[in-house]
Formats: structure tokens, sequence, C-alpha cells
């Protein structure tokens, strides 16, 4: 079993992020857990969200506080939030910023992983110029750094799922797939 | 619409249906039996304005065939009498019951 | 059959549109928003059709599911914690009709203070209505209990209650296989129901009742409970030879060795499962009790399997103030009568909404392990 923790903004689409990873999982077979911290959501504020990945049924069900890996989908949290807390040594921290793994000064017992989600979201005209929607970027770069799911039933999921400009989601999710920098 | 009377005897908890129900039917119990004063209407003085009609709280007063004029159902008239107290013209009068 | 990830809230109405509800009347609440939107959008574009009635009152919502179903139609409702406290009386009157309604509840603690989170109390606080109690663990289970209980409901004209944990399951997405509907055809009929409204042979329901066939009325609710004791079991079986999953009255886990046995319901019995796991690995000789019928309760299975335990512990996430854990109580009744029953151990736990984690559950076991008595109440993580 996998736990992911995924850190973002109200409004960037951290929770639907988790639930396409839930579709293109639950399309391969795989159990998948995919919640929201539980709140009451603001845009703007941090929130969180939590997914458990197996072969077989899952059976813990509460909030993940050692997650194998995290996920964190706006570099301004860095600092902000307690973004390490419970992060198993060994695991990965895939971060949207432009920098490259090595700039971000995280300990040496993580590995870390950096893609330029904004930047592809904006390319691609997701959400707006003051607030891009960057989760289906960073679900693609997601199944490069941790390879649970196929790239191809991921962008399926991804333009199945979405709401709008499926085409768009898609390529973004690919572009990051393609571009994510991994060290560690 | 024939009102036979159906009668109803449960003995024991087997013969209930599952709710309360046909236990006090208004279709089979008629309520008339607590009345004691008869309202009659006197129709030479009835000016067909139904105003009792209107004030009957149990559904006792309709329109009799064929003419059309009000009649009260005895079947279900409790004897409150507030027809005679609403009627404009004092068009029914009363009678003891069981005289 | 369809593998797709749904929240738990989608798995009720998915079960509600599978069992081809013809009435839904509903009023928002959170964590139960999103049920109804479900509904609403398949009743709009034609996936279901039945008669969606917007009210301005969970007190309306059930009187509405109430006439729709004394006039012969399968309803459905759904609420969560407050909205099901305003139904309490037409709870009640459902139940005296014997009307089958079924409803999606999901667990939500009662303010003030104000909480939006699971716990259970909201439901157990409806244990005396009559209506049955059914606690998912999973949103598989959330689906395929609506259909179980309109199988069980119509047959013992009682009404049945899914209830499943805020968050925990209502907003948890997770792999649901959604049955092909011609099986669930053939494994729920439609609805008939010979006590209803009907114009041609008209009926008082519900009138006024002397004392003297009054108490008769109760036994046979009591009665029909007692049916569906067998019946849910039975219905369990039959389904689980379509659809290849069973759900019965509890859900016993590794309890056939088992010296300390824990009781628990919804998602933190799921939670428990994996720690029981955890716990025999080091070897402890554990189990798990999952009550999944809360009402008819399982006093039969649940003696069965606690009689044979050293210890018994009882995870409540409610709270009776001033008697204190609600399923406690009753695995206390059920083991009464049994000689030289096991101490039980009754935890208070998880209110409003606090994580029950597996290091929780875990815990329980080490501090019994070290408890001879039983104890009436013992206080899971209050700040004292
Ligand atoms: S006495 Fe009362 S019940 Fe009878 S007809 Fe007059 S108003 Fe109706
Ligand atoms: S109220 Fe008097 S006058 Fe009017 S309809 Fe009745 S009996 Fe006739």
């Amino acid at each position: 079993m996998i736990e992911i923790r995924f850190h973002g903004r109200g409004g960037q689409g951290t929770v639907v992020a988790s639930k396409i990873l839930a579709d293109a999982l639950t399309r391969e077979g795989k159990f998948i857990q995919a919640f929201p911290e539980f709140g009451v959501e603001r845009r703007g504020a941090p929130v969180a969200a939590f997914a458990r990945i197996s072969d077989t049924k899952i059976w813990p069900r509460h909030k993940i506080y050692e997650p194998d890996h995290i996920v964190i989908l706006d570099p301004t949290l860095i600092g902000a939030v307690p973004l390490l807390d419970g992060l198993k040594p060994g695991g990965w921290i895939l971060v949207n910023t432009t920098k490259k793994p090595s700039q971000l000064g995280f300990p040496k017992e993580f590995k870390v992983a950096t893609v330029d989600a904004t930047h592809i979201a904006l390319k691609y005209r997701l959400g707006s110029a003051a607030s891009p929607i960057v989760n289906t970027a960073m679900v693609g770069a997601f199944a490069r750094v941790i390879p649970v799911v196929k790239l191809e039933t991921l962008l399926d999921a991804i333009e199945e799922g979405v709401p709008i400009k499926p085409k768009e989601n898609r390529a973004a999710a690919e572009e990051a797939y393609n571009s994510v920098i991994m060290e560690g | 619409m024939g009102k036979e009377e159906k009668k109803i005897i449960f003995k024991s908890v087997n013969d209930l249906p599952p709710m309360a129900m046909s236990l006090g039917t208004m279709w089979v119990n008629k309520t008339a039996s607590w009345r004691n004063l008869r309202p009659i209407i006197d129709y030479d003085k009835c000016i067909d304005c139904m105003i009792c009609w209107k004030y009957c709280p149990e559904p006792a007063i309709y329109l009799r065939d064929p003419d059309e004029r009000v009649a009260i159902d005895y079947d279900y008239c409790k004897g409150c009498l507030i027809c005679v107290e609403e009627c404009p013209v004092d068009a029914i009068y009363t009678e003891e019951e069981g005289k | 059959m369809k593998r797709m990830a749904i929240v738990g809230n989608h798995a009720l109405s998915y079960g509600a549109l599978l069992s081809r509800v013809q009435v839904i009347a509903a009023y928002p609440i959170t964590p139960q928003t999103q049920v109804v939107e479900l509904l609403s959008e398949m009743c709009a574009d034609g996936t279901l059709k039945a008669e969606f009635v917007k009210v301005e009152s969970e007190h309306s919502a059930m009187a509405a599911v109430m006439g729709a179903s004394a006039s012969g139609a399968r309803a459905f409702t759904a609420t969560s914690s407050q909205g099901l406290a305003l139904m309490h009386e037409v709870l009640h009157w459902v139940t005296g009709a014997r009307l089958p309604v079924v409803m999606g509840n999901i667990n939500r603690a009662f303010g003030p203070p104000w909480s939006i989170w699971t716990e259970q109390t909201d439901s157990l606080s409806q244990r005396d209505t009559g209506w049955m109690q059914i606690y998912a663990q999973d949103n598989q289970e959330v689906l395929d209990s609506v259909i179980l209980a309109y199988k069980v409901s119509e047959q013992v004209l009682l009404p049945t209650m899914v209830v499943l944990d805020a968050f925990f399951l209502s907003h948890t997405s997770e792999p649901v296989e959604i049955p092909d509907q011609e099986m669930v055809d053939e494994f729920l009929p439609p609805y008939e129901n010979k006590y209803i409204l009907n114009p041609d042979d008209p009926h008082a329901f519900g009138g006024l009742t002397n004392p003297e066939w009054y108490m008769e009325l109760r036994y046979k609710i009591h009665k029909a409970h007692e049916e569906a004791l067998q019946l849910i079991e039975k219905e369990g079986r039959e389904f689980e030879k379509l659809f290849g999953r069973y759900y019965g009255l509890v859900d016993p886990y590794r309890v056939d060795d088992a010296d300390t046995i824990l009781v628990a319901v919804s998602t933190a019995a799921s939670t428990a499962r994996y720690a029981v796991d955890l716990l025999r690995e080091r070897g402890k000789k554990v189990g798990l009790l999952r009550i999944r019928v809360f009402r008819p309760f399982p006093y039969e299975r649940v003696k069965e399997i606690l009689s044979g335990a050293k210890k018994v512990i009882v995870l409540d996430r409610n709270l009776s103030p001033g008697a204190g854990g609600i399923i406690a109580s009753e695995v206390r009744g059920a083991l009464a009568n049994v000689k030289n029953h096991p101490p039980v151990f009754s935890y208070i736990m998880g209110l409003g909404g606090r994580d029950i984690t597996t290091k929780n559950i875990m815990e329980l076991f080490e501090e019994v392990e070290k408890m001879e008595e039983g104890k009436d109440i013992i206080w899971k993580g209050v700040k004292i």
C-alpha cells in the first residue's frame, strides 16, 4: 500500500487531482481511496488531499499521517505549512516550481522531483492567468515519478473526467509527464 | 355508491392488518350514533343559500336528487347543530332523537 | 457491470437509481448534498424516471416520501444530523404506517457546537423509531445496501436507514462495481403493497386505536423486526449468488480463536480490521466483530460470537450522555444472560469526526490486555 498526501490551495483543483487519480487506478483494476482533508474550503487557503493505493482492498480509513510521498501543487506553501510532516525517508517530494530539485533545499533523506506545472497550465489556458489550474499537469508528472498507473490510462481518465477543455488537460498532463525533473 | 355494512371482528393479533386500517373507517362506522337532537330542514323557509353546507364540520350536508336542494345525511350528522345556528332564515329546526 | 471510482454519497444515488425508485423528496444538508445533486441530475436528464419533489425542510421530505410510499410508490430520501432530527416525528409515523421507505443518512455530529464531521449519535438516537438501520463500511456496501434494504423492507413492511460516515465514506472516492440493471431487476421486483391508499377501496389509515388494540400493532412491528433478522441473512445469500458479495447482520473477522474481540461499526470497523491483522502478525489473538445491522439488533449472532472470548472491547463513536456508548449497552444487554460472560470494556472515541487511526485501535487492545475487570466507560483521547 502506498500513501500519498497532496498539498495545494483552495481553487487549484487539489481534490480533483486525487479524484482523477482514483478514476485512473480504478480503470486498471487497482484499489484506491482518494479523499480531501475534510473541512470548509476557502479559495486560496491551504488544503490537503490524500490517496491510498494498493493492489488489494484497502482497510484503514483515516487521514494519512506518515505518507510515502507528497505532492505540492503550490510552491508558496513551502515554509508556510509543515509539508514534510511524517514523510517517510526515501519518499518523493514532487513540487510545482520553476526551480530544479537541488535548489529547493529539502533534507537529503528525501527524493525530490520538480515540474513547472504553472507554466504548462498557462500554456494550455487552464484556469485563468491569475489562478492557473495545475492539477492535471501535476498528476501527469506524478505518473512519471510514482509509476502506479500507466500514462495512457491516466490521460484517458483526464480526458473523460475533467469538466472543460479535455484535450488541453490531456496535453498538459502529457507534457508534465515528459518534462518532470527527478533527483534522488 | 353503496354503503353496505362491513363487519370487521378481530379476535387476535393475527387477524389485524399491519397497521391500524379499517378499524375505524367512516364507511363502516356510521358516526351519527352520538346525535341526540336531529336537525330538520323546513324547505318552505329554506332559501338555498348553502351556508349550512359550508359550516357543517362533517360532510353531512349534500345536494339531494333530483331538485338539488340541501339535505342532511343522518348516517353521519353528529347533531352539533352548527347548521341550525348559522342558517340565516332559521329554516332548520330540531327534534329529539328516539321520539 | 461497470467499475467506477465514486464517492459514498454517489453510491447512495446509484443504489437508488438501480432500485428504480419512483419518488425522491429531499432537502440538502452538508455532507449529504451530493446524494441529492446527482439524483436530481439523473431525474432531469431522464436516466431515472422518478418524481423529484422539492421541499422546504427535512420534515416535509420525510412526509412526502411517506405519502408516496403510502400510495404505492418506491420512495427514497437522504439526510444527515440535524436534518434527521427534524424528521424524527415522521420517522415514527412511517414505521407505524408500515411503509417500506429507504433513506440514506450520512453520520454527522449534532450541534451545537457546530460540526460537520462524523459520529453515529444522529442515527443511533433514532434507535426507537422502528427503522431498520444498516451501517456500511465502504462505498460498495453503501450501494449494495440500498438495493438489499428495499428487498427486505418491502417484505416485512418496515423502513430502512442506510448509514454511512461523513467524509470517510461520503466524500471518499474509491472503486465501486455498479451492478447491471437487469441483474438488479432480477433481484428486486417492483414494489407491491396491498395496504396502500386506493380510491377504489377506501380505508382510514392510522386512525385512533383503543388501548385494546394499540399494543397488538406494536407487537406486530417488533415481530416484523424479528422476521427481518432471518430475511436479511437469507436475502444476503440471494444477493451473493447474483453479485458475489455477501452482507449479513454482523461481519466477524478472525474471531474463532480470539481471546479479545473488538466490536465496532462503520469505517472504524474497517480500520480495526487492518489493526487486527497487524496485531495478529505480532502473535496477538485478537478479532473483530463488525455490527452491520443495528436494528433489528442481532442479539443471537452477537452472543454466539462474543461468548467464547475472554475480553470484549466496544468502540463507540457516539455518546448517550448520562449512559455512555450506545453499542456497548446493546452488547452488555446481549451478554447479560450468558453464563460467565466475558468482561466488556466500553470505549468512547472519535466524536465530532476526531480521527480514529489504526494506531489508536491497536492501543485499545494493548490497554485492555493490562486490565482484568470490565469498564462501563473509558474515554479515549480526551484532553483531561
Ligand atoms: S347538526 Fe352538525 S353535523 Fe348535523 S348537519 Fe348540522 S352542522 Fe352538520
Ligand atoms: S343555511 Fe338555511 S337557508 Fe341556507 S341552505 Fe341551509 S337550510 Fe337553507
